[in-house]
C-alpha cells in the first residue's frame, strides 16, 4: 500500500492548511491518546502530568507533529528521512510499534475534528496512507 | 456483562439521539468504502464504485448506510444486552454475507471520524472513549457467532 503520487500530493494539500495548526493538534492527538488508550501512559510515567492540556503533553505533542512535519517534507523516501527517528524509537524509547497506529489514529480524529470540510474521503485516505508509511519506516530499525 | 458508567451511557444516548441517521449512515459507509477500499468486495452489485465521486453519490450505498445505522440503533437501546440483540445479526453476517469480521472495525473507525467532524470540539477525549468502547462492543457481538 504504498504512497501514490495522488496520494502524496493530497498529503501536502492537506498539510498546507493544517500545518499551522500542527502544534494544538499534536496536544489534542497526545491527550486523546492517553486518555482513550490509558495503555500508552506506561510510556510517561516519568511525566509530573499526564492531564490532558499539561505542559509536558502539550510539549511532546509539538514534537510529535515536528515528526510528522519532518516525515512530510521526506514523503518520497519515509524510511531514508525517519531513520534517526526509528533508531531513537527502536533503541531509546522502545515504543512498541503497534501504538504508532493508535496515535495515528487519534491524529485522524483531530484532523476531523478541527478541519470537517477539508477531511473528505480522499483526504482520509492519502493521510491515513502516509501515517501508516510514516510508521512503518519509524519501525525500520526495530529489528 | 458490560460495565457503562453514567457517563458513558448519557454519552452514546446524548450522541444517537442528536444524530441524523440518513446522514450519518450515507456519510459513514461511503468514507469507508473510499479509506478501505477491499470493503468493496461486499458491494459487487452496488454499480459504480470507481472513485469517491461515484461512491458518495451511489444511491446503494447511501439506502445501505442508512440500514447500517439503523442496525446500530437497536444496541443503543439495548445497552445492557448488545450481545443478545446482535446473535442474529452475527450469524447473518457470517453465514449469508460471509463478511469478514476484521471489517467491522474498519467501518466503526469511519463512523468515529463521521461523529467527530460533526462535533467538532465537542467530541473530547472522554466522548471518543465512551463512543469507541460502545463501538467496540457492537464490533465484538457481531463477530461472536463466527465459528
Amino acid at each position: 500500500m504504498s504512497l501514490t503520487d495522488k496520494d502524496k500530493a493530497a498529503v501536502k494539500a492537506l498539510w498546507a492548511k493544517i500545518s499551522k495548526s500542527a502544534d494544538a493538534i499534536g496536544a489534542d492527538a497526545l491527550s486523546r491518546m492517553l486518555s482513550v488508550y490509558p495503555q500508552t501512559k506506561t510510556y510517561f510515567s516519568h511525566w509530573p502530568d499526564l492531564s490532558p492540556g499539561s505542559a509536558p503533553v502539550k510539549a511532546h505533542g509539538k514534537k510529535v507533529m515536528g515528526g510528522v512535519a519532518l516525515a512530510v517534507s521526506k514523503i518520497d523516501d519515509l524510511t531514508n528521512g525517519l531513520l534517526e527517528l526509528s533508531e531513537r524509537h527502536a533503541f531509546q524509547m522502545r515504543v512498541d510499534p503497534a501504538n504508532f497506529k493508535i496515535l495515528s489514529h487519534c491524529i485522524l480524529v483531530v484532523v476531523a475534528t478541527m478541519f470537517p470540510k477539508d477531511f473528505t474521503p480522499e483526504a482520509h485516505v492519502a493521510l491515513d496512507k502516509f501515517l501508516s508509511a510514516a510508521a512503518l519506516a519509524l519501525s525500520e530499525r526495530y529489528r | 456483562m458490560v460495565e457503562w458508567t453514567d457517563f458513558e451511557r448519557a454519552t452514546i444516548q446524548d450522541i444517537f439521539g442528536k444524530m441524523d441517521y440518513e446522514v450519518v449512515g450515507p456519510a459513514a459507509l461511503s468514507r469507508c468504502l473510499v479509506v478501505y477500499p477491499w470493503t468493496q468486495r461486499y458491494f459487487g452489485g452496488f454499480g459504480n464504485l470507481y472513485n469517491a465521486a461515484a461512491i458518495a453519490s451511489n444511491p446503494m450505498v447511501a439506502a445501505h448506510g442508512k440500514v447500517v445505522l439503523r442496525g446500530l440503533d437497536r444496541a443503543v437501546r439495548n445497552m445492557d444486552d448488545i450481545k443478545g440483540t446482535y446473535a442474529e445479526l452475527s450469524v447473518l453476517h457470517s453465514e449469508k454475507l460471509h463478511v469478514d469480521p476484521d471489517n467491522f472495525k474498519l467501518l466503526a473507525d469511519c463512523l468515529t471520524i463521521v461523529v467527530a467532524a460533526q462535533l467538532g470540539k465537542d467530541f473530547t477525549g472522554d466522548v471518543q472513549a465512551a463512543f469507541q468502547k460502545f463501538l467496540a462492543v457492537v464490533v465484538s457481538s457481531l463477530g461472536r457467532q463466527y465459528h
